[in-house]
């Protein structure tokens, strides 16, 4: 900053940074104290004199042990991180070809190809859910796996070839029209010229498209039924509400369990990250 | 490898892939295979069921619009149309406006920037059902923290209940959505104010431009075309939502705050009516459609610039 005193420097920078940071945070601690809070205390309404709210006197994994005991949660972990991988991998697989194909060769179509595609990836699941259920019912894929597997990619693809298309657009074509001169085929120069160098494309494009299927909602809600088949985020919801009761403690515990896979990954990979959400919407 | 040999080993599926077009068609056939199955097919088969009167098990008939005109006459589904635009507007307005603040916020240099800028985002990565339910528990009537907060700072008296009041439900289900979208465009628009050269605002201050005149006059149009894909793809999602409202409100109370989603669910999924689910559900696409072709016709006009 070139001019202004130090206290205007507080007021418009380190004090709305500070608000948006606690804004945007707070839940979250809210939910680790939640967690962490014996019953007695939860439960204490709001101007109860001891209410207190932002710490607790004597924590407790009481919540995650009954929600790992009393439910099935572990099961709900494992499926969503079943689902969640191999439609990555479909969808990577799926995307980074087509993105190839759409961004470097030349054939009929290619701009009515790309356009579809682009398309289909602006069209939200909550339009198609009930024809889905039909369909999924059906094939008779309903209640398993399957019913996710095979529907994820058809949000996941587009995203990841409109990102891959974009990538490999940065990547010159010299490289390629080298390798052919020294004898490659198209094929080759594909595989082992291009794709290489396109790793980092499609890490971005492979962590947010497993963060979307880790987020999923709606399809899992519809397609699944039986508790041992359901996702972190339905099985928390329908299995630790019952009616109007609502078992906070474990359900404030399998919220934040259930965002530890997601939060791990996006740790390691923030900047992967965010290159594939801007390169998302840069188009 | 020299040349001839290259070719001598080529096999009849090698010297087919060395054409452009065959290649390409190979390469996105699972595409192209997938996408079919499970959009356009499903998209055929919605707008059949829209216009029968199947239910759950049975197959059902051809009514014609007899779903749309009886839609159209229901006062809930009218309410959850509007609930759709006012949510839309109402939230997309405030995440522009707060996340264009936060993304101008951290383009500075500070210490910590980089841990900062991947906190911030937690709200947009963590799956959103999980992350409402916090929400859902802050907005408890009997234990909630916001009650107290606001009890302590002499706002209020009594309590609140926040999801049990439509006009104060609906702004709860509001908020939750900047909350969660303003990460998501301030992270997008940071990326688009980078791009942005610096010599640009000190040329601007040299001429004596202030601050707010150099923002206006040189970062926004330049920041334009990230803003209006970020605007419109999240306008999309915004107006197709679902998870939040089910999960803060079901729709709830007394149907006040029910999506064109949410409501649709109820009535093909929750009571069975597939054919009229399938009619709610449809009911987006024009507007959805209206927005899709103006991001095309957008990223046509700013490539053929």
């Amino acid at each position: 900053m070139i001019e202004g005193a130090k206290w205007r420097k507080w007021l418009w920078f380190y004090l709305p940074l500070a608000m948006f940071i606690l804004g945007l945070l707070f839940p979250f601690y809210w939910m680790v104290v939640t967690t962490l809070r014996p019953d007695g205390e939860l439960y204490r309404p709001w101007n109860h004199a001891q209410y207190a709210p932002f710490w607790t006197s004597d924590p407790t994994l009481d919540h995650v042990k009954n929600l790992i005991q009393e439910t099935l949660f572990g099961v709900w972990m494992w499926n969503t991180m079943l689902i969640a991988l191999v439609a990555t991998l479909i969808s990577l697989l799926c995307g980074v070809i087509a993105g190839y194909a759409l961004a470097r060769l030349r054939f009929r179509y290619a701009g009515l190809l790309g356009t579809g595609i682009f398309i289909t990836y602006l069209v939200p699941q909550t339009l198609l859910f009930i024809p889905l259920a039909e369909i999924i019912r059906n094939y008779r894929i309903g209640d398993t796996p399957w019913a996710l597997i095979l529907t994820y990619p058809t949000f996941l693809i587009p995203f990841c070839t409109w990102l891959m298309m974009g990538y490999f657009k940065t990547i010159p074509k010299e490289l390629e029209e080298c390798a052919r001169i020294d004898g490659a085929t198209r094929w080759q120069a594909m595989l082992y010229i291009i794709f290489p160098i396109a790793v980092p494309g499609i890490l971005s494009a492979g962590i947010f498209a497993f963060t979307l299927s880790w987020n999923e909602f709606i399809y899992a809600l519809v397609f699944l039924s039986s508790p041992e088949q359901k996702t972190v985020p339905v099985g928390v919801v329908s299995e630790l509400i019952r009616g109007d009761v609502f078992y906070w403690g474990p359900l404030m515990a399998g919220a934040l369990l259930g965002s530890i896979p997601v939060a791990f990954v996006y740790s390691f990979f923030v900047e992967h990250y965010v290159a594939g959400m801007t390169g998302s919407v840069k188009g | 490898m020299n040349a001839s040999t290259g070719v001598a080993t080529r096999g009849p599926i090698s010297r087919m892939l060395e054409r452009e077009d065959a290649l390409a068609f190979w390469l996105l056939v699972p595409t192209l295979v997938l996408l079919t199955l499970f959009i356009a097919y499903p998209f055929v088969v919605g707008v059949w069921l829209s216009l029968s009167n199947a239910t759950v098990g049975e197959p059902g008939g051809f009514v014609g619009l007899k779903n749309f005109a009886k839609i159209w006459n229901d006062s809930i589904f009218r309410t959850a149309a509007l609930n759709t635009f006012v949510y839309t507007g109402v939230t997309t307005v405030f995440k522009l406006a707060l996340g264009l603040w936060l993304a101008v916020l951290l383009n500075r240099h500070f210490k910590g920037k980089a841990w900062i800028r991947a906190f911030i985002l937690l709200p947009f990565i963590i799956p959103t059902v999980l992350s409402t339910l916090a929400w859902k528990w802050m907005f408890d009537p009997t234990f909630s923290v916001l009650n107290w907060l606001f009890w302590k700072l002499s706002i209020i008296n009594t309590r609140i209940g926040w999801l049990s009041d439509p006009d104060l439900a609906m702004g709860c289900v509001i908020a939750v959505n900047v909350w969660r979208g303003v990460p998501f465009y301030a992270i997008s628009l940071l990326a688009g104010l980078q791009t942005i050269n610096p010599d640009l605002h000190e040329a601007a201050a040299i001429d004596g431009a202030n601050r707010w005149q150099r923002f206006w006059h040189v970062t926004w149009p330049l920041l334009l075309p990230v803003t209006m894909v970020v605007v419109l793809f999240s306008v999309i999602q915004t107006f197709a939502d679902f998870q939040l409202v089910y999960v803060l409100t079901g729709g709830g109370p007394a149907n006040a705050t029910h999506l064109f989603a949410t409501y649709a669910y109820q009535i093909g999924i929750g009571t069975g009516l597939l054919s009229e689910g399938a009619a709610i559900s449809l009911a987006m696409f024009p507007a959805l459609l209206l927005v899709v072709i103006f991001q095309l016709w957008y990223i046509r006009r700013v490539e053929n610039r």
